[in-house]
C-alpha cells in the first residue's frame, strides 16, 4: 500500500477518448436533470398527500359514523373546481409543446393563460373552503378535511408563483434556450397538482356520501 | 455556450487547472463563504456540523450516565433529565444520525460519480443552512431551559396542549420540520447526481457501493420523511390553532400520532444504517485489494433493505393492543430483514477473506462494527418476537439493543470512513498510532457501556428513569456502565485531538494515498473546486485499479462556464453539457426566511401568511437568472 507524500497531481496520467463539443447545451423532459428533480418533490410531496389520504381512512376507521358532527361538504364549489382544474390541462400542454418548440409567442400566451386559471382556481377555492361546513378546529373529522385541502391549496399556490416568475422571465430578455426547458418542467409539474386533486376530491366530497 | 468560447480540448496542463479552478472557485469573504455552493466546501460544513452535534449528543449521554452512576443521586432533578434524554435522543437521532449520512453523500457522491458538482447546488446549500438553523433552535431553547423534555419521540398526549403547555413541545416540533425539509432536499440533490451526472461509461452495474447506498437511502428519506413532517405539522396544529388529530375526545388518536411517527422512525434506522453500509463496502474493498465480492448480491440487498424497512414499524407498537394479525405479519418482516443484512455482512467477509486485507485504522473499526452490528441484530431478531417485546418493553434491554445496533451499525463505521477519507478531505494523513489507541478505548468503552445494560433491561430496570433505588440491586451495573461510558467519552476526545492535530501536522497524503480504486480519488487532495480537469470515462468498477497510468477523460467542456456533463440514467451515455448554477447569497437568506416562517409559526398561524413573503422573495432573487452573452445576443 502507497502511503506518504506523493505528487499533487490535479490529475492523473490520462488520454481522450471522447468529446462533447457537440452537445446540446439543454434538453427536454425525461434527458434534463430538472426534470428528475421535480419528479423527486412530485414523489416526496406525493407521499405526504398519501399519507394525509391515510389518516382520513385511519380516523373513518376508528370513529365508524363519518362525517363527524357536519353533513358532508358542497359539491358546487368543488365540482366548478375540479371542471375548471382540468380544463387547464389543455393550456398547460399547449404551453409544455410550445415551449419545446421554442415558439417564444405562444409560449407567452399560455403561460399568461397558465396563470389566469391559476388566479381562478385560487378565487373558487376560497369559496370551497367556505362550503365544508366544519371547521378545523371542530372535530377530527374537520381537522383532516382542513388538512387535506389546505396541502392542495399550497401546491395550487405554489405553482402558480412559479407559472407568474416564469412568465416574466418570458418577457424579459431572458426568454430563450433552458427557459423553455423550464417551461416544460412547470406544466409537468401542474400535472402533478391536477392528478392530486382528483383524488382528494373523491375523498373529501363524494366519500362521506357514500360511506 | 458561445462558439469562441474556450474549452478544455484547446487548453492542457497546470493552465487548465487554474482557469478551471477560478471558473468553479467560491469568492473570499463572509459573503463568499455564505454564497458558495461548492458540494465539497457544503459537504465538509455538514460533516462538521453532524460531528459537532454528535459530541453534543454525547455530551447529553455522559451527564445521564453520571446521574444514573448511583443509585439515589441528586445531581439533577427529574424536569432537567427529561430534557436530557430529550435532547439526547433528538439530536443523536435527527441532528447527527440522518445528516451525517447525507453529508457524507454531498461531499462524496459527486466526486465517486465523477461530476465537478452535486444536481441543484443551490438547493443543497439551501438544506445545509435550514438543518443548522432547525439545530440552532432546538440547542438554543434546550440552553435557555424552554427545551423539549417530551422524549425524541414526542408521544402525545403528553406532548400535546393539555399535558405540555409552554414552548417545549413546540420547539420539538419545529426542529423536526426544518431537518426532514433539508433531508428531503438533499435526498432530491443527491438521487439526480447519481441518475444524471454519473461520468459516462459509469453504467448501473458500475457504480460504486457507497453510492449505491446512498441513492436507496435517498430514496427511503423521500418516502418515509413526509411521514414524521406530517406528524410534527399535525401536532404544531394541535397545539396551536386547536386541531383534533390526536384528541380522542373529538374523533381523533393518540396512536395515529404512533404511527404516523413509527413509519418515518423504524426507516430511520435504516436511513442511519444504509450510508453506513456504503462506507464499509468501500474500506472493505479498498484495504482487502479486491473487488467486492458479490457486488449484485450487495446492491440487491440494500435495495430490499430499503423497501423492508417500511414494513416494520409496527414492532414499536406492540405493547399497544393492536389486532394478533398485525402483530404476527410485523413480527414475521422484522425477522425477515435480518436476510438482507446477513448477506450483506456475508459479501464483506468473502471479500476479506478472498483478499488480502491490511489492517489499518479504517479497517479496524470496520471489523469492531461486525461483532458491535451483528451483537445488535441478535437482540433485535429477540425484540421482534411479541412475547420477549412485552416483556422487556421500555426497559434498558431495548436501550441496549438500539445502541448496538446505532453505534454499531452507524458511528463504528463512520470513524472508519473518517479516517478513510480524512486525507481527501484535508490533504493530509491521520495518526495511525492515535487511530490504534482511538479504536481500542472505543470498543472497549462501548462495551462497557451497553453490554451491563442487556442485563439491567432483563432485571427490570426500565428507561427514563432519572434514579433509583439501593434495594433494587441495579447500582453496580449502572455504574459499571457509567465508567464504560467515559472510557466510551474519552476514546471520542482523542478522536478530535487527532482530527486537528493531523490536519495541522499530519503526514501530506497525496491524491490517492491508499492506492483505492474509485474516482474521488482521482482528485486532487483536498480536491480543487473544479474536482476533476477533465471529466473521467468509466469501463470497469474500480477504475483507478483498471487504468493506473491512462486514465480515459472527456474533453471539449467549457474552461470559462461552469458546464457538466449530463449522461442518460442506466447505461451513462453522455448527452448534454449544461451549465450549473454560479453562487449565490439567495439560498442563505431563503434558509433564514424559512427560519422566521417556521419560528414565527410556532406562535401565530399568521406567520405562515406573512413569513411566505420574505420566502417568496428570496425564491425569485434564487432563480431569477443572471445576465450572460447569450442573453446579450
Amino acid at each position: 500500500m502507497t502511503l506518504g507524500p506523493q505528487p499533487d497531481n490535479a490529475m492523473l496520467p490520462h488520454r481522450v477518448v471522447m468529446s462533447a463539443r457537440s452537445m446540446p447545451g439543454y434538453a427536454y423532459g425525461a434527458r434534463s436533470p430538472i426534470w428528475w428533480g421535480t419528479v423527486g418533490f412530485a414523489v416526496a410531496e406525493g407521499m405526504g398527500f398519501a399519507i394525509a389520504a391515510a389518516m382520513y381512512f385511519y380516523l373513518v376507521f376508528i370513529n365508524g359514523n363519518w362525517p363527524l358532527s357536519a353533513p358532508p361538504p358542497d359539491l358546487l364549489w368543488s365540482s366548478l373546481f375540479t371542471v375548471v382544474l382540468l380544463a387547464s390541462i389543455w393550456p398547460n400542454q399547449r404551453a409544455k409543446r410550445d415551449g419545446e418548440r421554442e415558439d417564444l409567442a405562444s409560449t407567452r400566451r399560455n403561460l399568461v393563460i397558465m396563470s389566469l386559471f391559476g388566479v381562478v382556481l385560487l378565487v373558487i377555492r376560497v369559496f370551497e373552503f367556505g362550503t365544508l361546513h366544519v371547521r378545523w378546529d371542530q372535530n377530527a373529522y374537520g381537522s383532516v378535511v382542513w388538512l387535506l385541502l389546505s396541502l392542495h391549496t399550497l401546491h395550487v399556490l405554489t405553482d402558480l408563483g412559479d407559472t407568474i416568475v416564469l412568465t416574466v422571465l418570458m418577457f424579459t430578455r431572458h426568454g430563450h434556450g433552458k427557459r423553455f426547458s423550464d417551461v416544460g418542467d412547470n406544466a409537468f409539474y401542474w400535472y402533478f397538482v391536477v392528478a392530486s386533486w382528483l383524488p382528494i376530491y373523491v375523498i373529501i366530497y363524494w366519500f362521506p356520501r357514500w360511506w | 455556450m458561445s462558439p469562441d468560447e474556450l474549452r478544455d480540448d484547446q487548453v492542457d496542463g497546470p493552465e487548465l487547472t487554474a482557469r478551471l479552478a477560478k471558473t468553479w472557485g467560491t469568492d473570499k469573504g463572509i459573503i463568499g463563504a455564505l454564497s458558495t455552493v461548492d458540494h465539497k466546501v457544503i459537504g465538509r460544513r455538514f460533516i462538521a456540523t453532524a460531528i459537532l452535534f454528535l459530541f453534543l449528543g454525547g455530551l447529553s449521554a455522559i451527564l445521564m450516565r453520571m446521574q444514573l452512576a448511583l443509585p439515589e443521586n441528586r445531581l439533577m432533578g427529574p424536569d432537567f433529565y427529561n430534557q436530557l434524554f430529550t435532547m439526547h435522543g433528538t439530536t443523536m437521532m435527527f441532528l447527527f444520525g440522518v445528516p451525517i449520512g447525507e453529508a457524507f453523500a454531498v461531499y462524496l457522491v459527486p466526486l465517486m460519480v465523477g461530476t465537478r458538482n452535486i444536481a441543484f447546488p443551490r438547493l443543497n446549500a439551501y438544506a445545509y443552512y435550514v438543518y443548522v438553523f432547525g439545530g440552532l433552535l432546538i440547542w438554543v431553547a434546550f440552553v435557555l431551559n424552554i427545551g423539549p423534555d417530551v422524549g425524541w419521540f414526542a408521544y402525545v398526549p403528553l406532548s400535546g396542549p393539555e399535558y405540555s403547555p409552554g414552548k417545549r413541545a413546540d420547539f420539538w416540533a419545529q426542529m423536526i420540520t426544518f431537518t426532514e425539509v433539508s433531508g428531503i432536499a438533499v435526498a432530491i440533490s443527491v438521487i439526480v447526481t447519481v441518475f444524471k451526472f454519473r461520468a459516462p461509461g459509469m453504467t448501473l452495474d458500475r457504480i460504486p457501493l457507497f453510492v449505491w447506498a446512498e441513492l436507496i437511502n435517498s430514496f427511503v428519506i423521500i418516502f418515509a420523511l413526509p411521514a414524521v413532517v406530517t406528524a410534527s405539522a399535525t401536532l404544531m396544529m394541535d397545539r396551536l390553532v386547536g386541531t383534533h388529530f390526536f384528541n380522542p375526545a373529538e374523533g381523533g388518536d393518540a396512536l395515529l400520532y404512533q404511527h404516523l411517527f413509527w413509519f418515518f422512525g423504524h426507516p430511520e434506522v435504516y436511513i442511519i444504517f444504509l450510508p453506513a453500509t456504503g462506507w464499509v463496502s468501500a474500506i472493505v474493498v479498498t484495504f482487502s485489494r479486491r473487488q467486492a465480492f458479490g457486488y449484485i448480491a450487495l446492491v440487491l440487498s440494500l435495495i430490499a433493505t430499503g423497501f423492508l424497512s417500511f414494513g416494520l414499524w409496527v414492532h414499536h407498537m406492540f405493547t399497544t393492543g393492536l389486532p394478533q394479525l398485525g402483530a404476527s405479519f410485523f413480527t414475521a418482516s422484522s425477522m425477515l430483514i435480518a436476510i438482507p443484512n446477513g448477506i450483506q455482512i456475508f459479501c464483506w467477509i468473502a471479500t476479506l477473506w478472498d483478499g488480502r486485507p491490511v489492517f489499518r485504522t479504517p479497517l479496524l473499526f470496520i471489523v469492531g462494527f461486525f461483532f458491535i452490528f451483528v451483537a445488535g441484530g441478535l437482540s433485535g431478531i429477540m425484540l421482534a418476537s411479541v412475547p420477549l417485546d412485552t416483556q422487556v418493553h421500555d426497559t434498558f434491554f431495548v436501550v441496549a439493543h438500539f445502541h448496538y445496533v446505532l453505534i454499531g451499525g452507524n458511528v463504528f463505521p463512520l470513524i472508519g470512513a473518517v479516517y478513510y477519507w480524512f486525507p481527501k478531505f484535508t490533504g493530509r494523513m491521520m495518526s495511525e498510532r492515535l487511530g490504534k489507541w482511538h479504536f481500542w478505548l472505543a470498543f472497549i468503552g462501548f462495551n462497557a457501556t451497553f453490554f451491563p445494560m442487556h442485563i439491567l433491561g432483563l432485571m427490570g430496570m426500565p428507561r427514563r428513569v432519572y434514579t433509583y433505588l439501593p434495594e433494587m440491586g441495579w447500582g453496580s451495573l449502572n455504574l459499571f456502565t457509567s465508567l464504560g461510558a467515559a472510557l466510551f467519552f474519552a476514546s471520542f476526545v482523542l478522536f478530535l485531538y487527532n482530527i486537528v492535530s493531523s490536519a495541522r501536522r499530519g503526514a501530506v497524503a497525496g491524491p490517492n494515498p491508499w492506492n483505492a480504486g474509485t474516482l474521488e480519488w482521482a482528485s486532487a487532495s483536498p480536491p480543487r473546486p473544479q474536482n476533476f480537469d477533465r471529466i473521467p470515462v468509466v469501463t470497469n468498477r474500480e477504475p483507478l485499479w483498471a487504468h493506473r497510468d491512462d486514465l480515459p477523460v472527456v474533453a471539449g467542456l467549457s474552461v470559462e462556464n461552469r458546464e457538466q456533463l449530463v449522461t442518460t440514467v442506466t447505461d451513462a451515455r453522455a448527452d448534454l453539457r449544461e451549465t450549473t448554477p454560479e453562487p449565490s447569497i439567495w439560498p442563505f437568506i431563503a434558509a433564514i426566511a424559512t427560519a422566521i416562517l417556521f419560528i414565527g409559526s410556532m406562535f401565530t398561524p399568521w406567520a405562515l401568511v406573512w413569513g411566505s413573503v420574505p420566502l417568496a422573495l428570496a425564491l425569485m432573487g434564487w432563480f431569477w437568472p443572471k445576465p450572460s452573452t447569450e442573453d446579450e445576443r
